[in-house]
C-alpha cells in the first residue's frame, strides 16, 4: 500500500486553506441563501462518506488509522474499477473497428527504453574488425590453440564449492581441476602457460557457496571478475535429464552487443573447442540481459521440423562483471580496462555495459 | 584530408596505429592512417609537437619508427626508423629545434636524431626500464627520465655523462625496508626549477633540483591504485593525475591534499593533458573514450567514442573552436542591439530638451531592458 507521507506542518497548511476556501464559499452563500449553508454542510458528510472522493482531499488526512485503511482500499477498488472499465471499452471498440483498429500499444520495458549506447559493434566497422581480428583471442579463433582450462577456487573451499568445480569440468570439455593449497596466482600463471594451458578459472568461495569468479586468459590476455550468485548445482535442478557426455557443447551467446560485451562474450566462447560435435546435442547458453548473464546447459531433442525438447543438466548460475583487466592477473599493478562503478554507471536504470 | 585535418583540435594515437583527429566544436572524429593495411606493429606509444606552431605532430610507433604529420596536408610526411622494436616501445618523444629528434627507449636508450643521418648524434643510457621521458618547456635540451627502480634523473644533452639531478629513493620506511620505487610519470613545473612525478605506488613527489635536498620536497598520496599518468593545469600550483581504474584526481601542490575527482572514466588512464590557456582537460584511456572535463566545475564536457584503446593524446592550442565562435557571435548579437538603442535614441526629440529627455528617455529604456533581462533571466 502506499501511503504518500505528507509532513505535518504542509498538512495543517492545506487544512487550513481548504478548511477556509469551503467555509469563505459557505458564507458568501449564506449570505445570499440561509438554507445553501446547512445543505452544503450535510454535502461535506456525504462527501466524506462516499467512495467518490472530491480532488481538494486525500486520504492521508484522516487520523484514525482503521478508517483511513477503509477509505485507502476503497479508493484502491475503485480505481481498479475504472481501470478494467476503460479495459473493457478499449476491446469493445477494437472488436468494433475490427481491422481499421488501431495497432496494441507496445508496453514499456526496461530493455525498450534503453539508452542508446554508441558503443554498440557496427558488424561492418573495419576499424573494430581489426581489432577483434588481432587481439589476444585471435590465436583461438583463427584455430591455432585449443583451450585447456584450469579450474580451482580460493584456498581451503568446502561443500558446494568443490561441487561445483566438478560439475563445471564436465561441463567445459578439456577441464582439470587442482586443490589450490594457498598457491598465488602470479605464480601458477607462469606453469600453465608452460603446460598450455589456455585459461585459469577460479571460483571464490564465501561461507561454504561460490560468490566469486576470476577468469583469466592466459598467455597475455584478459582477466575477467565476474560476481556469482544463484548457483543451483546438479541434484538441486527440477526435472534434469541424465548427467553429460564427452562431447564438446555447442555454444549460445546472447545479446553481447557493445564493445565491452563483444569482448565477454568472446572470453566465453573461446573457453569451448571450436568444432562443437552435435551427436552429443549438448548446448551451453550464456545470456545477457541487463548486464547480467546467465549460463545455462541443455540437452535438445528435435521432435519433428518444429518441436523442440529441452533437458536442463549441469550446473545453472548468474554472473556479473565487476571488472576487466588487461593482461594476466595482476589486481595490484595491472592496468583495468574496464571497472564497475556503482555510484556512476548504476545510477540510470535505463543504461547498460554489456 | 587537408581540410579535416585543420579542423581537429585533439590528436590521439591508438593500440591498432591509427591516428584520431577529434573536432570538439564540429563533434567528429577522423582517422588518418599511413598504410591501407593496418597492423599492431604501428602501434603509436607517443605523440609530440614538432614545432611551436603545431604545423606537424610526430608519431612514435612499437616497430620503432617516428613519423611526421602535417596538420595542414592531412597526411604523413616523413618517416624515419629510430631504434629497434627489440629495445623496448618510445616512452617519450621530443622535438629539439626543429630539426632534430630526441627519442627514449624502454631500455633507457635516449638519443637525438637529426634529420641527415641515420645514426644518433648524441646517445645516453638512462637506467633500465625507463617508463617515461619528458623535455622542459623552458630549455629544449633538458629531459627528465623514470622508470621502475630507476629514480628521476634530469639530463643536459649537451653533457651526456652525468645526470644534472638525480633523485634519492625514500628514507626506508618504519620497518627498516627499502621503499620500492616506479616513476609513472613526470612533468616540469614551470615558473621554476621543480619537476613532480607521480608513481606505481600511489604516491605523487615533488623534487627542487635548486637544493640541495635530493629527496622529494613534497609527498602526497592518492588512490590505492598506480598513477599512470600527469598533467599540469595551466593556473598552476595543482595536478591532475589518473589511475589505472579510472579514477582522475585533482591535487594541491601546496600541501597535497585532494582538491576534487573528475567523474565518468571506466578504464585505466593513458594520456592526461591540461590545455595551455583554457580550464579544460583531456583524458583518454582503455575504455576507448575521449573526454574533456572543465576544470574548475570538474564536470565533463566533452565525451568522444573513438572505437580502439588509447595510448596517448595530444591538444592543440587552437582547442574550442566552436566554443569561441559561439562567443563572438553573441558579442556581435549584443552590439548590434546597443546599436539599435543607440539609434533609437538619436531619432527622437528636439534640440533643446534633447538632453534633459534622452536622459530621461535613456533611463527609462535602461530599465526596460533591465526589466526585460530580468523577466527572461526568471523565465
Amino acid at each position: 500500500m502506499d501511503i504518500t507521507e505528507v509532513p505535518m506542518n504542509q498538512d495543517n497548511k492545506g487544512n487550513k486553506k481548504k478548511n477556509k476556501k469551503p467555509k469563505k464559499k459557505s458564507a458568501a452563500q449564506e449570505g445570499n441563501n440561509d438554507g445553501g449553508g446547512v445543505e452544503e454542510k450535510e454535502e461535506k458528510k456525504m462527501e466524506k462518506s462516499e467512495p467518490a472522493f472530491p480532488p481538494t482531499f486525500s486520504v492521508s488526512e484522516i487520523k484514525n488509522k482503521q478508517r483511513r485503511h477503509l477509505m485507502f482500499m476503497k479508493f484502491k477498488q475503485e480505481k481498479r474499477r475504472q481501470k478494467l472499465q476503460l479495459r473493457k471499452q478499449k476491446k469493445k471498440e477494437r472488436q468494433a473497428l475490427g481491422d481499421k483498429a488501431p495497432p496494441k500499444e507496445v508496453p514499456k520495458t526496461i530493455e525498450n527504453q534503453r539508452v542508446f549506447d554508441e558503443t554498440t559493434v557496427d558488424p561492418q566497422d573495419e576499424e573494430i574488425a581489426f581489432d577483434e581480428g588481432t587481439d589476444e583471442f585471435s590465436a583461438y579463433f583463427n584455430g591455432l590453440t585449443n583451450p585447456k582450462v584450469l579450474i580451482t577456487t580460493s584456498d581451503r573451499p568446502r561443500g558446494r564449492t568443490t561441487r561445483f568445480c566438478e560439475q563445471l569440468a564436465t561441463v567445459i570439455p578439456d577441464a582439470h581441476v587442482y586443490y589450490r593449497r594457498g598457491l598465488a596466482l602470479k605464480r601458477i600463471i607462469p606453469q600453465c602457460v608452460a603446460r598450455n594451458f589456455t585459461y585459469l578459472m577460479v571460483i571464490n568461495e564465501d561461507r561454504q557457496a561460490p560468490n566469486g569468479l576470476v577468469l583469466c586468459h592466459l598467455p597475455d590476455g584478459p582477466t575477467a571478475h565476474f560476481k556469482v550468485s544463484n548457483v543451483r548445482l546438479r541434484k538441486e535442478i527440477k526435472r534434469r535429464g541424465k548427467d553429460p557426455s564427452e562431447h564438446s557443447p555447442e555454444v549460445i551467446l546472447n545479446n553481447f552487443g557493445t564493445r565491452l560485451g563483444h569482448t565477454v562474450g568472446r572470453l566465453f566462447a573461446a573457453l569451448f573447442p571450436q568444432n562443437p560435435q552435435f551427436v552429443g546435442r549438448q548446448v551451453v547458453t550464456f545470456h545477457n540481459q541487463r548486464d547480467f548473464i546467465f549460463f545455462r546447459f541443455h540437452r535438445y531433442i528435435f521432435k519433428n521440423e518444429k518441436k523442440v525438447g529441452i533437458q536442463e543438466l549441469g550446473p545453472r548460475f548468474t554472473l556479473k562483471l565487476r571488472s576487466l583487466q588487461k593482461g594476466t592477473f595482476d589486481s595490484k599493478y595491472g592496468e583495468y580496462e574496464w571497472v564497475l562503478k556503482r555510484h556512476e554507471m548504476d545510477a540510470c536504470r535505463r543504461k547498460f555495459q554489456l | 584530408m587537408g581540410d579535416q585535418s585543420r579542423l581537429c583540435s585533439v590528436w590521439l594515437g591508438s593500440e591498432t596505429g591509427i591516428l584520431k583527429g577529434v573536432s570538439l566544436g564540429r563533434k567528429q572524429a577522423f582517422n588518418f592512417c599511413n598504410t591501407s593495411h593496418l597492423s599492431r606493429d604501428q602501434e603509436v606509444r607517443a605523440l609530440c609537437w614538432l614545432d611551436e606552431a603545431e604545423s606537424e605532430l610526430l608519431v612514435g610507433s612499437v616497430d620503432g619508427t617516428v613519423k611526421t604529420f602535417s596538420t595542414e596536408k592531412g597526411a604523413f610526411t616523413d618517416a624515419r626508423s629510430c631504434g629497434d622494436p627489440a629495445e623496448g616501445c618510445f616512452c617519450g618523444l621530443a622535438a629539439l629545434g626543429g630539426s632534430a629528434i630526441i627519442t627514449c627507449a624502454e631500455s633507457g636508450a635516449l638519443r637525438v636524431w637529426r634529420e641527415d643521418s641515420r645514426e644518433p648524434v648524441t646517445e645516453l643510457h638512462a637506467g633500465t626500464h625507463v617508463c617515461r621521458m619528458r623535455q622542459s618547456p623552458v630549455h629544449a635540451h633538458k629531459v627528465a627520465t623514470g622508470g621502475k627502480e630507476n629514480g628521476l634523473k634530469v639530463w643536459d644533452l649537451q653533457r651526456p655523462e652525468e645526470p644534472l639531478f638525480a633523485a634519492k629513493n625514500l628514507r626506508d620506511d618504519w620497518l627498516d625496508l627499502r621503499r620500492p620505487h616506479w616513476v609513472k610519470d613526470m612533468a616540469f613545473i614551470p615558473g621554476s626549477d621543480k619537476l613532480v612525478t607521480c608513481t606505481a605506488h600511489h604516491q605523487v613527489h615533488v623534487f627542487d633540483p635548486s637544493t640541495p635536498q635530493r629527496r622529494p620536497v613534497l609527498e602526497a598520496e592518492y588512490g590505492e591504485y598506480p598513477l599512470t599518468a600527469l598533467a599540469l593545469p595551466a593556473g598552476g600550483g595543482s595536478v591532475v593525475v589518473g589511475n589505472t581504474q579510472g579514477q582522475v584526481a585533482v591535487l594541491d601542490l601546496r600541501k597535497g591534499l585532494v582538491r576534487g575527482v573528475l567523474k565518468g572514466l571506466a578504464g585505466g588512464v593513458r594520456g592526461l593533458q591540461c590545455h595551455p590557456s583554457l580550464p579544460l582537460v583531456a583524458s583518454c584511456g582503455l575504455d576507448r573514450f575521449l573526454r574533456i572535463h572543465g576544470l574548475e566545475d570538474r564536470r565533463l564536457q566533452h565525451k568522444v567514442y573513438l572505437k580502439s584503446r588509447l595510448n596517448c593524446l595530444l591538444l592543440g592550442s587552437r582547442a574550442e573552436e566552436g566554443g569561441e565562435e559561439a562567443a563572438g557571435a553573441e558579442q556581435e548579437v549584443k552590439e548590434e542591439e546597443d546599436e539599435v538603442w543607440d539609434a533609437m535614441e538619436k531619432v527622437e526629440e528636439k534640440v533643446e530638451e534633447e538632453e534633459k529627455v534622452e536622459t530621461k528617455r535613456k533611463t527609462t529604456e535602461e530599465e526596460e531592458t533591465q526589466k526585460n533581462k530580468k523577466k527572461k533571466k526568471k523565465k
